[in-house]
């Protein structure tokens, strides 16, 4: 027996260590594994390298409480996800889970596109850990939330990819368990139907349910969360309430942005092209802070190493605000531009005519990968400050808080009844009189 | 106080559901009541296997009846004349070791490759890991039951009478299934961390094709060498069926005794061997 009070989740010095090279699909080849012990014997063992994707990493969610976990790309998140969800188990440490579990890592986990939209989500229900008459009982609750009731009996290969996702949020927003621990699952679909999934997520966790919701989306942490723990590079940084941990994230994020991006240590990629600077320019001269409306070029110095020249390269800059939150997603790739071969070293340019962002503070994140190598990747590379400006040229501000980006439009008026006016009522409703 | 009541009873934890998540041990526990508590999975898992088998393939059901068939034509065109039976027409002989064979060598083959074809799963959803292989398994048994119903009706049209040793069928049966389920859950854990082991599975059964009494008869080996040959467990089931259902020669009970301690041993120590490493499968697919 646990106290009354006992915390729902209690996690102490959990660690997690790979093996380099396990990250990402570790598997080996018994032959070469036995030719390595045989070597091995004559020389001694070599002890292979390791990597500690976690360190030390303790905190309490009470029962009832929604608790949020963020952090940059490669923070641990996932793994800490995982340890909690039982799919991998820690180095060290110990977790206890006081009620039934329930764990959200993706949507459609198990779906398999030749049986119909039925079957999976039997299949899903019992994969999440639903009992058969637990899904029985939801069933057409859970195709009702899906909007896919009549093609509930076809196959779900041949469902649009926003059916097959409805069905698979579906299923996933109808496990009840006491304690659910939920990934960024939610943050796709779209935009009316993520609001119904955010609004069964709130239903939930007023209802005396623990939820610990993973995510790099800080607004949404903000929303949810009372409570929460930052980690960075495997440790954790703080615990406690969501407002000291985001401003605690914003200062990595600044300390990040303020180290020279030739310095900066902290990238993936195997380095065979390095980016060493960002500026930006307006008209051909150094800006500091482009303002809204205005033309600029993102300036990207980089070099390589030996002088090789590397071929085919895909580069892509992401532009998110402060707190985490994409806004832009600039890339080759989507532009359909190739790089054939780079010089040795230069500077790639990406350029973009009036500058559809508010007034604010934003990041960037910087990648380039070559042939599905990836050559560089830094997050938080630098930081963009845009000055208020008048995209419009109108004369008038445009309030940053009304608005994520800034997009050219025109209004108009035109007659729903086809003919000179004639009285003032068609006038009242532009566009939606009979 | 007035917190936990507000939440409705089944909310509150009491401690009757607190898991604790501890690094694993070096040796994993031989515990099946997981397997257990999962019943329900397995039965999804196992019917999506069937359904999905049928779904894809051309023939649909009647590929579980088409394939031991074609097998025993063929078997019969090359081998008919040449092997001695015991005076059983050898197409039904044939039958007799195919429809056993099929399903232990198809379990063999494809339960080692059930980890890695969920590789997905694995990494993003726990669940009692057996769930997988075991399922696989499971849902073979439908082939191997039409295969059986095809030998009855094959061997009712050859006359063949069955007597009362015919009800020691079911017991070769699970010999069969305790084989099948060893070597495939073994091999779906070593696959999982060494990739090339699949490579090699469909020789080894091919070799272990020659090493069982499918083609030709079992009886013939004689002497001490009897008991070597039946440290495959398949020589006793085939040798069983066909002297149960066809009266051919009957098995040697030491010959047994032999074949069943192997099957317990690739049962028990597949598991065993899955259950240790089990943990780290997500951190390898």
């Amino acid at each position: 027996m646990s106290l009354p009070n006992a915390p729902a989740v209690d996690v102490r010095g959990v660690g997690k260590r790979y093996r380099l090279g396990q990250l990402h699909g570790g598997y080996q080849l018994l032959t070469e594994t036995i030719a390595q012990r045989l070597r091995a014997i004559g020389q001694g063992r070599e002890k292979p390298a390791e990597f500690w994707a976690l360190r030390d990493v303790a905190f309490d969610v009470a029962q009832g409480e929604t608790f949020g976990i963020v952090g940059h790309n490669g923070a641990g998140k996932s793994t800490l996800l995982k340890i909690l969800s039982r799919v991998t188990p820690p180095t060290t440490g110990e977790v206890r889970l006081r009620g039934r579990v329930g764990a959200l890592l993706e949507v459609g986990t198990g779906f398999h596109p030749e049986l119909t939209g039925r079957e999976n989500v039997y299949l899903n229900g019992a994969v999440l850990g639903m009992r058969r008459v637990e899904i029985s009982r939801k069933f057409d609750e859970i195709v009702e939330f899906a909007e896919v009731r009549q093609f509930i009996d076809t196959p779900v290969k041949r469902y649009s990819s926003g059916m097959y996702l409805r069905l698979a949020f579906a299923v996933a927003a109808h496990l009840e368990p006491e304690i659910l621990i939920v990934d960024e699952v939610l943050s796709v679909g779209d935009l009316a139907f993520q609001e119904k999934c955010l609004g069964r997520m709130e239903r939930v966790a007023g209802e005396g349910r623990t939820v610990v919701f993973v995510s790099h989306n800080l607004p949404a942490v903000q929303k949810l969360c009372a409570r929460a723990l930052l980690l960075s590079k495997g440790r954790q940084v703080v615990v406690g309430p969501t407002r000291d941990v985001i401003s605690e994230y914003v200062r990595s994020v600044r300390r990040d942005t303020a180290t020279r991006l030739d310095d900066r240590a902290d990238r993936q990629g195997s380095g065979r092209l390095r980016f060493r600077d960002v500026a930006f320019e307006s008209a051909g001269a150094r800006v500091d802070s482009p303002a809204t409306g205005q033309d600029f070029e993102i300036v990207l110095g980089y070099e390589t190493r030996d002088g090789r020249r590397p071929r085919n390269v895909n580069v892509a800059v992401s532009v998110s605000t402060i707190l985490g939150e994409l806004m832009l997603h600039l890339s080759t790739d989507t532009t359909g531009t190739i790089f054939r071969e780079l010089p040795a070293s230069g500077e790639l340019r990406c350029s973009i005519p009036r500058c559809p962002l508010p007034a604010g503070q934003y990041t960037l994140n910087v990648w380039a990968d070559a042939g599905g190598e990836v050559l560089d990747w830094v997050q938080h590379a630098c930081e963009l400050t845009v000055r208020e400006g008048d995209f419009y040229g109108s004369g008038r501000g445009q309030p940053a808080s009304h608005q994520a980006v800034l997009v050219d439009h025109e209004w108009s008026l035109s007659d729903g009844a086809q003919e000179p006016r004639e009285d003032a009522s068609t006038l009242a409703s532009p566009g939606l009189g009979p | 106080m007035i917190r936990v009541a507000q939440q409705p009873a089944h909310l509150v934890g009491d401690g009757a559901h607190e898991l604790r998540i501890v690094p694993p041990g070096r040796w994993g526990r031989f515990d099946l009541r997981e397997l257990w508590t999962s019943r329900e999975l397995l039965y999804f898992m196992a019917k999506r296997e069937i359904q999905i088998r049928y779904k894809q393939s051309f023939f649909g059901v009647a590929w579980a009846v088409l394939q031991p068939l074609a097998l025993t034509g063929l078997f019969t065109l090359f081998f008919g004349s040449k092997i001695s039976t015991g005076g059983v027409p050898y197409p039904v002989f044939a039958l007799a070791g195919l429809a056993p064979w099929i399903f232990v060598s198809a379990a063999t083959s494809q339960g080692a490759l059930s980890l890695v074809g969920d590789a997905n799963l694995l990494s993003k959803v726990y669940f009692p890991r057996l769930v997988l292989p075991v399922a696989k398994t499971i849902s073979l048994l439908l082939d191997l039951a039409i295969a059986l119903v095809v030998l009855f009706v094959f061997g009712a049209a050859y006359g063949v009478s069955v007597g009362a040793d015919a009800l020691a069928i079911p017991g070769f049966l699970l010999l069969a299934v305790a084989t099948a389920l060893g070597l495939g859950t073994f091999l779906a854990a070593v696959n999982v961390k060494y990739r090339d082991v699949a490579v090699v599975i469909p020789l080894l059964v091919m070799i272990w094709l020659f090493a069982t009494p499918v083609i030709y008869s079992g009886t013939a080996v004689g002497g001490w060498a009897q008991y070597v040959y039946a440290i495959n467990p398949m020589v006793s089931v085939i040798g069983g069926i066909r002297w149960a259902y066809l009266g051919t020669a009957a098995p040697s009970g030491l010959g047994i005794a032999v074949s069943v301690a192997t099957a317990l041993v690739f049962l028990v120590g597949g598991i065993q061997y899955f259950r240790r490493t089990e943990a780290f499968f997500a951190d390898f697919v």
